[in-house]
């Protein structure tokens, strides 16, 4: 007698598809649940934390709004190996705004992000028509350019950076405003990526050619796709400018376009939820193992190697798969 | 001072030919990217100051031994890591950073910084050309770096195994009906590569101390390098280094030394966006730009 696993949907799922969802509480709770969780753990964990764990989450919001960037920019195609530009142009720009210009932290962070996206935008429409592996390499080495020129040059501060920012008048304003972008984004654009412009972006990343042929301008797509993840990175940065008070070369480090990578690879690419739960499990890690010095980053390496190798798909994808199907042995049929 | 500039920039460019031409032989001629490249360099390096100075082998041996170890774990990276990831760019090139930075940083936390972890130069002697010294070393990484690159290309264009490097790069499926076991090829050249690199750290190393932080900046340098003169071309790495080379030397002497990494950058920045298969690249037009 030959066993073979078979995968079928739990019952729950096939009875909540549609309008049966209507029927009963527990089918409506099994659809709610996995989108009320995050919503509900990110609006209550600031209440229950010490102030060194809040800080902690400060951070996690900052590089899940990094990794659902990158996410963005992946699911249309391109790598981009240096989200540490869209976060150091939109830290800048806040910073100057704020310190050469006096514009109050409501302002300057909303128009860092906007300017931030039309910088990095224009800056990379050049390399807009290359592809894969060279795109990305153009991603990687302009933030470290930039760090160059910012050290060589010494504008805006030079290596000490501008500090002595303006700081937002209370700690919980800014730490709700992060979540609750975070949530906006993470609904928001797991909404984008379904619609019908979402399925554009993700056939131009599986065939450009076919989504040409079809008579859609795909370069105007691309620059569309290209400026919200970078106003959303820039957003980051400029939150993170008005959390610490200071800005200077360390925010284009490799740091800020490895991380998100780290998270989506560990977390699960093609579902932003994917984003935030990788940034969600490694920034703590990290934080938790930083008793250990320079092993740290032993860890993160190997970590990430182990991941990327043993588990590509991600947790979101594994936890999502075993939520929504089951496994058993069934027989062969001759 | 021109004559030094440019006997230093002629100097420099062999450098960087040195230290391109293992990257260039796992990246460009087999498709595999190395981005741990860095690190085995660093790798050979401590491992022959290890051997040297707490073991007391012989110098000659220590740099045999080390070089055949870096080979050894280039080979087992691959079988273990890279074999399961193969084809997906973006996996391989975060595995191989992922095992890199694990490397260097590891030694950076044993604490291998400081000016004691030097090695030794082989002779000791100085030359003059012209007005201007160069010691023997350089000129041992000239000759040495000459005499590596007729061999690769020999390698690559007259050997059968050198031809199997470069067929499995360019159809995997045409090659393996060939009989070329793709695995094996891969394995062999990722090690060739290690190897490389080993060999180039035992000559550039001992022009100063080993710092960890070069590691990083071996790989720009050999990524930059590789991509100008276009994957898989020797002429190309040469011709590459030769432009990044006297670019740097002559930004650092007439300009100042903080622009010289930007120059590198900006160089290949330039080219990815004019020309992204590099100079003397052989991948088509269309498979690289829309």
């Amino acid at each position: 007698m030959k066993k073979r696993k078979e995968r079928i949907d739990r019952g729950i799922k096939v009875r909540s598809e549609d309008i049966f969802a209507l029927t009963s509480w527990r089918e409506m709770l099994y659809l709610s649940a996995p989108r009320l969780i995050p919503a509900i753990v990110f609006l209550v964990l600031p209440l229950v934390l010490e102030p060194y764990w809040q800080r902690v989450l400060l951070s996690v919001a900052i590089f899940a709004l990094l990794a659902i960037s990158w996410d963005i920019l992946a699911q249309s195609g391109m790598v981009s190996l240096g989200q540490a530009l869209f976060f150091g142009v939109g830290a800048y720009c806040s910073g100057i705004m704020n310190h050469y210009f006096g514009i109050s932290p409501f302002f300057a962070i909303p128009a860092a992000a906007i300017a931030g996206g039309v910088i990095c935008t224009v800056l990379l429409l050049p390399v807009l028509r290359l592809r894969g592996v060279y795109f990305a390499m153009v991603t990687l080495i302009i933030p470290l350019m930039i760090e160059r020129v910012i050290e060589a040059t010494k504008i805006f501060g030079g290596t000490e950076g501008i500090s002595g920012l303006s700081v937002i008048p209370s700690k919980w304003l800014e730490l709700y405003i992060l979540m609750a972008a975070l949530l906006a984004a993470l609904f928001g654009f797991r909404r984008l990526m379904d619609s019908d412009y979402g399925l554009v972006l993700k056939g131009i990343k599986d065939n450009d050619r076919s989504v040409m042929n079809a008579g859609i301008n795909i370069y105007w797509f691309k620059i569309e796709a290209l400026f919200i993840a970078s106003a959303v990175g820039a957003f980051a940065g400029a939150m993170m400018t008005h959390v610490y008070r200071f800005v200077g070369m360390p925010v284009f480090a490799l740091d800020y376009s490895i991380l998100p990578i780290a998270a989506v690879m560990v977390g699960g690419s093609g579902s932003f939820a994917g984003a935030v739960l990788g940034a969600f499990i490694l920034v703590p890690l990290s934080e938790a193992l930083r008793a250990l010095g320079g092993l740290r980053i032993v860890f993160y390496g190997v970590f990430l190697v182990i991941f990327v190798v043993g588990l590509p798909e991600g947790i979101f994808h594994f936890i999502s798969r075993k939520y929504q199907q089951f496994e058993r042995w069934a027989e062969v049929e001759k | 001072m021109l004559l030094g500039t440019i006997v230093y920039a002629i100097i420099n460019s062999v450098i960087l030919i040195l230290m391109s031409i293992g990257f260039n032989l796992t990246f460009g001629i087999s498709g595999i990217s190395n981005f741990a490249y860095g690190a085995f360099y660093i790798l050979a390096a401590f491992v022959t100051w290890m051997l040297l100075n707490l073991l007391g082998f012989p110098y000659v041996l220590s740099i045999l031994i080390s070089i055949v170890f870096t080979a050894v774990i280039g080979a087992l990276m691959y079988r273990f890591v890279l074999m399961r990831v193969r084809g997906q760019v973006l996996s391989e090139v975060i595995a191989t950073f992922g095992i890199g930075l694990a490397i260097l940083e590891f030694f950076r936390y044993l604490g291998f910084v400081g000016v004691e972890y030097a090695l030794p130069v082989f002779i000791d002697e100085s030359f003059m050309i012209g007005n201007v010294y160069v010691d023997m070393q350089r000129i041992l990484i000239v000759l040495s770096s000459i005499v590596l690159v007729i061999l690769l290309w020999l390698f690559v264009h007259y050997t059968s195994l050198g031809l199997a490097f470069r067929g499995i790069a360019q159809d995997e499926r045409t090659a393996l009906t060939f009989g070329m076991d793709s695995d094996r090829i891969a394995t062999l050249s990722v090690s060739l590569g290690a190897g490389l690199a080993a060999i180039a750290a035992t000559v550039i190393i001992p022009l100063g101390t080993i710092s960890v932080s070069q590691g990083y900046d071996v790989l720009i340098n050999a990524l930059a390098v590789s991509i100008i003169g276009g994957l898989g071309s020797t002429g190309g790495v040469i011709v590459a280094s030769l432009l990044v080379g006297f670019a740097q030397r002559f930004t650092d002497t007439y300009i100042g030394s903080h622009w010289t990494m930007i120059v590198s950058l900006l160089a290949l920045l330039i080219v990815l966006v004019i020309k992204p298969s590099g100079l003397y690249g052989k991948q088509k037009e269309l498979e690289e730009r829309i």
